[in-house]
C-alpha cells in the first residue's frame, strides 16, 4: 500500500492506528439572502492518526477546522473527499453507524445541553448501557452505571445515579458526559473542546481524568481546544490547524516549544504567558501586537499557503504554491516553505511580533 | 500621616481631582426572590486610582458580574444594592458622586462621558440593524448637543482609527464584520465620549488568543495616551496578571484578596488565589501534575458557615468554619484568611 503523503509518517510506533483520517477534506455548500451558493472549504486535505494510549491535541484558532475534523471523524459528516479508517479499514460511506458509535465516542463543549433534562442519570447511562449490550439484565446495568460514575470519579456512585441534570454542577455534568460515553466500552475518545465551560479550578480535575483514560485505559483521543498550555499539560502528540488545513504536528515538546511554523509561532506568543509577569515590562509584552490579523475567509481562501498574509517571512513563492510537508524527524513536520529554502532558522531568531515588524511590505505584495 | 492627608484632600477637592476615580465601600447587593434575599456581593470595598487597570477574577457565581452591574448602575430587580456606596471622583475636581444615590435621568448624563462599558458580546452590545456609523453618530451627537452630522463623522473616523478599523467600515453592519473587529469597534464606542472610567465584562473571552492579544494591546496603549481607568472582570486569571495593575480575587461575593499582579502570582497570600493560579498549566515551564480545586464553588442560597472557602481549603483549621475572615493588609496585598493572624501559620 502506497502512503499519502498527508499521512502522518514516521512516528516510532509501527502498530495500525486505532482511528485515522487520510487526507480528508469537507467543503459546505452555503447558500446567502439572493440565493448565490458558494463552497466553504472547512477542512482540506487533514490526515491524523489516533493510537491507543495516546492524546493527540488539535489546536487553531475558531474557524480552523478543528470542530468539523472532530465531526468527520465522529461520522456526523461524510468526507467530501479522503476516508476515516477505523483499525486500518476504510469506513464504508453509509455503514451502519451504531456499531462505529460503540468504537467512537464523541464529548461536546457543552456539558448543559448533552443530558436529557427531564431524566435522571441512571437513565442517561442506562439507556448507553442497553444499547451498548440487549443482553444485560436491569441489576447488571445498575452495577455497571456505578461503576461507570466512579470511573469518573463521581463516588460514592450510588449517590449520582437519582439525581437530575440540574443538581449537579457544571464539572459534575461532564463527567457524566463521559461515563455515558464510556458505557458503550469505546477505543476513541473525541473531545471537542470538552472543559471550555467549567470552571477554571475544575479544569485541571477533567483534564487528569482524560489523562487517566488515556494512559491506564488505553483509550485513544483527540482533544480539540484552542487552549495551548491545556493542550501541553494533557496531551501527547499536537496538530496544528490553520484555515482549514494542518499547518504543523509532532511531540508537543517539539512543536509548542520549538514551533517550525509561523503560525504556531504566534499562536503560542498571543496565548497567556503568567510566566512572563515581572521578567519584561508590560509595555514590551504588547509591543507591536496590535496588527497580527485575522484568519482568512474559507470561501476564498488565499492561494499558496493560506497564511501568507499575515506571515512575517512570507515570499512571493508562498503566495503562489503550497508549501510540502517537511519532516524534521521524531515525528516533527511543518507545512512552511522557510524549511525547502534554509531559513527555518528565523522562524525561532526573534518574537513574531518583532518578526512582523520589520516585515517588508513588498516582499508580498501580490 | 493618614488622618492631615485626608483633610488636605478634602479641601482641595473644588481645585485638583482626588487621586481615585471609584471608591467601592462596603457594597452589598441582594437579589431578592420569593424565599428571601440572596446576596450576591457582600462588603466589597475597592478603590481605583486614575489611569489604572484593576482586575477582577473569579468563578461562576463569585459576584464578580453582579459587581460590575452595581458599578454601572446597570443592574436589574431582583438584584439590588442594599449597602454601601460607589462614590465617582470627576477629574474636574468636582466634589465625589454616589452613584448609588443618582436617579436615571442623572446617570444618563454620566454614561458615556465619564463612565462606559464594554460587554462580552460584541453582537449583543452593538444594534444589529443599524449600520456602525450611525451608531457612532447616535452616542457621540446624544453627548455632544452641538455637533453635526460631518462633526460626528469625522470623529467616528478617528475613533475607529485609535482601534485600527477603515473608515470606511461606518458603512457596515455588524453581522458584516469579524468578532474581533466588532469587539474592537465596541471598545472605540466606549471610549467616544472620553470616560474616565471603562468597565470591561469578560471583553476578550468570544475572541481568539491571538485577537484577544491584539484587543489588550490597543488597549494598553489607549489607557496610556488617554488616561481612562479600566475595571476588566473575567474568570480567567493567567490573563489579568499579564495586564492589570492590581488584581482582586473574589469568592463567593466577597474580595478574599487584592494585591499588585505580580505580588498575587509571586506570592498569592490565600489559599484560593494560590488554588487559581496553580489551576493554569504553564506554556512552558516543566510539567507536573496538577489538581486545581478540589469541590465546587458554593451555592450563595446556602453560604458556608465562616470561612466560605473552608470545604474547599487544603490547609483550613477549625476556626476556620466558624470565623469569617476579615481583609487582613500585607506589605504588597491584603487577604482575608485567618491563617493570616493565627500563630497557627506565619
Amino acid at each position: 500500500m502506497t502512503r499519502h503523503d498527508g499521512a502522518p509518517a514516521d512516528t516510532a510506533d509501527h502498530e495500525v492506528a486505532v482511528l485515522s483520517a487520510v487526507d480528508v477534506s469537507k467543503h459546505f455548500v452555503v447558500r446567502n439572502a439572493v440565493g448565490n451558493s458558494s463552497v466553504v472549504r472547512a477542512v482540506e486535505h487533514a490526515s491524523v492518526d489516533l493510537h491507543a494510549g495516546r492524546i493527540v491535541a488539535v489546536v487553531g484558532e475558531s474557524g480552523s477546522g478543528k470542530t468539523t475534523l472532530a465531526r468527520l471523524l465522529a461520522r456526523f459528516y461524510e468526507p467530501t473527499q479522503g476516508q476515516i479508517r477505523l483499525d486500518g479499514a476504510p469506513v464504508a460511506k453509509g455503514s451502519a453507524a451504531r456499531g462505529y458509535h460503540q468504537q467512537v465516542q464523541l464529548i461536546f463543549q457543552d456539558p448543559f445541553g448533552s443530558l436529557n433534562p427531564v431524566h435522571r442519570v441512571r437513565h442517561n447511562l442506562d439507556r448507553a448501557l442497553r444499547i451498548h449490550d440487549r443482553r444485560l439484565g436491569r441489576a447488571e446495568r445498575r452495577r455497571r452505571a456505578v461503576e461507570l460514575l466512579e470511573r469518573v470519579s463521581l463516588t460514592p456512585g450510588e449517590d449520582f445515579l437519582d439525581k437530575f441534570p440540574h443538581e449537579l454542577s457544571g464539572g459534575q455534568r461532564q463527567r457524566v458526559v463521559i461515563a455515558r460515553a464510556l458505557a458503550v466500552a469505546p477505543k476513541v475518545l473525541l473531545g471537542d473542546e470538552p472543559i471550555s465551560m467549567l470552571d477554571v479550578s475544575i479544569r485541571l480535575e477533567m483534564l487528569n481524568l482524560l489523562g487517566r483514560l488515556s494512559r491506564e485505559e488505553g483509550l485513544a483521543m483527540l482533544y480539540i481546544t484552542h487552549d495551548i498550555a491545556s493542550a501541553r499539560y494533557v496531551c501527547d502528540d499536537v496538530v496544528v490547524m490553520y484555515a482549514g488545513q494542518m499547518t504543523e504536528g509532532g511531540p508537543k515538546d517539539r512543536v509548542i516549544g520549538a514551533p517550525a511554523h509561523p503560525y504556531t509561532k504566534l499562536l503560542v506568543e498571543s496565548s497567556p504567558d503568567p510566566d512572563r509577569v515581572g521578567t519584561t515590562s508590560r509595555d514590551d509584552q504588547f509591543a507591536d501586537a496590535e496588527a497580527l490579523g485575522e484568519p482568512p475567509s474559507l470561501i476564498e481562501p488565499p492561494t499558496g499557503c493560506r497564511f501568507h498574509p499575515r506571515c512575517p517571512f512570507a515570499m512571493s513563492r508562498c503566495a503562489e504554491e503550497e508549501p510540502p510537508r517537511t519532516d524534521l524527524g521524531d515525528g516533527h513536520w511543518s507545512r512552511c516553505w522557510l524549511h525547502q529554502v534554509g531559513r527555518a532558522d528565523e522562524i525561532g531568531a526573534d518574537t513574531y511580533s518583532a518578526a512582523l515588524a520589520r516585515r517588508d511590505p513588498a516582499e508580498v505584495a501580490s | 500621616m493618614s488622618a492631615p492627608a485626608r483633610t488636605e484632600t478634602r479641601t482641595l477637592t473644588r481645585s485638583s481631582p482626588h487621586e481615585a476615580v471609584l471608591e467601592v465601600r462596603d457594597l452589598t447587593v441582594d437579589y431578592i426572590g420569593p424565599d428571601g434575599a440572596v446576596t450576591a456581593c457582600k462588603d466589597v470595598t475597592l478603590s481605583l486610582r486614575r489611569g489604572e487597570i484593576l482586575g477582577i477574577a473569579g468563578e461562576s457565581g463569585s459576584g464578580k458580574s453582579t459587581l460590575i452591574t452595581a458599578l454601572t448602575r446597570l443592574q436589574r430587580p431582583p438584584a439590588a444594592t442594599t449597602s454601601g456606596s460607589i462614590t465617582f471622583h470627576p477629574r474636574d475636581g468636582r466634589a465625589g458622586i454616589d452613584l448609588v444615590g443618582l436617579s436615571p435621568r442623572e446617570l444618563r448624563r454620566l454614561r458615556w462621558s465619564t463612565m462606559s462599558i464594554v460587554l462580552q458580546s460584541a453582537m449583543d452590545a452593538l444594534n444589529p440593524v443599524m449600520r456602525l456609523g450611525d451608531q457612532f453618530a447616535d452616542v457621540l451627537r446624544t453627548h455632544y448637543r452641538d455637533l453635526d452630522r460631518s462633526g460626528a463623522r469625522d470623529r467616528t473616523t478617528e475613533l475607529l482609527a485609535m482601534v485600527g478599523i477603515s473608515a470606511d467600515r461606518a458603512r457596515s453592519f455588524p453581522h458584516e464584520m469579524s468578532g474581533g473587529m466588532r469587539q474592537r469597534a465596541t471598545i472605540a464606542l466606549a471610549l467616544a465620549c472620553e470616560p474616565e472610567l471603562v468597565v470591561m465584562d469578560e471583553p476578550t473571552t468570544a475572541v481568539d488568543v491571538v485577537m484577544q492579544r491584539q484587543i489588550l494591546a490597543q488597549v494598553l496603549r489607549l489607557r496610556r495616551e488617554l488616561g481612562f481607568a479600566v475595571v476588566i472582570v473575567t474568570h480567567d486569571l493567567s490573563l489579568l496578571l499579564e495586564v492589570a495593575d492590581r488584581i482582586a480575587i473574589m469568592y463567593a461575593g466577597r474580595i478574599v484578596e487584592v494585591g499588585t499582579a505580580s505580588a498575587l502570582y509571586r506570592d498569592p497570600a490565600h489559599p484560593y488565589t494560590r488554588g487559581l493560579r496553580d489551576s493554569f498549566p504553564p506554556l512552558h515551564a516543566p510539567l507536573r501534575e496538577l489538581r486545581g480545586i478540589p469541590g465546587t464553588p458554593p451555592d450563595l442560597r446556602r453560604p458556608p458557615s465562616g470561612c466560605p472557602f473552608h470545604p474547599r481549603c487544603p490547609v483550613r483549621v477549625e476556626a476556620c468554619q466558624s470565623t469569617l475572615p476579615a481583609l487582613v493588609p500585607l506589605p504588597e496585598q491584603e487577604a482575608a484568611c485567618l491563617l493570616l493572624t493565627s500563630e497557627e501559620n506565619p
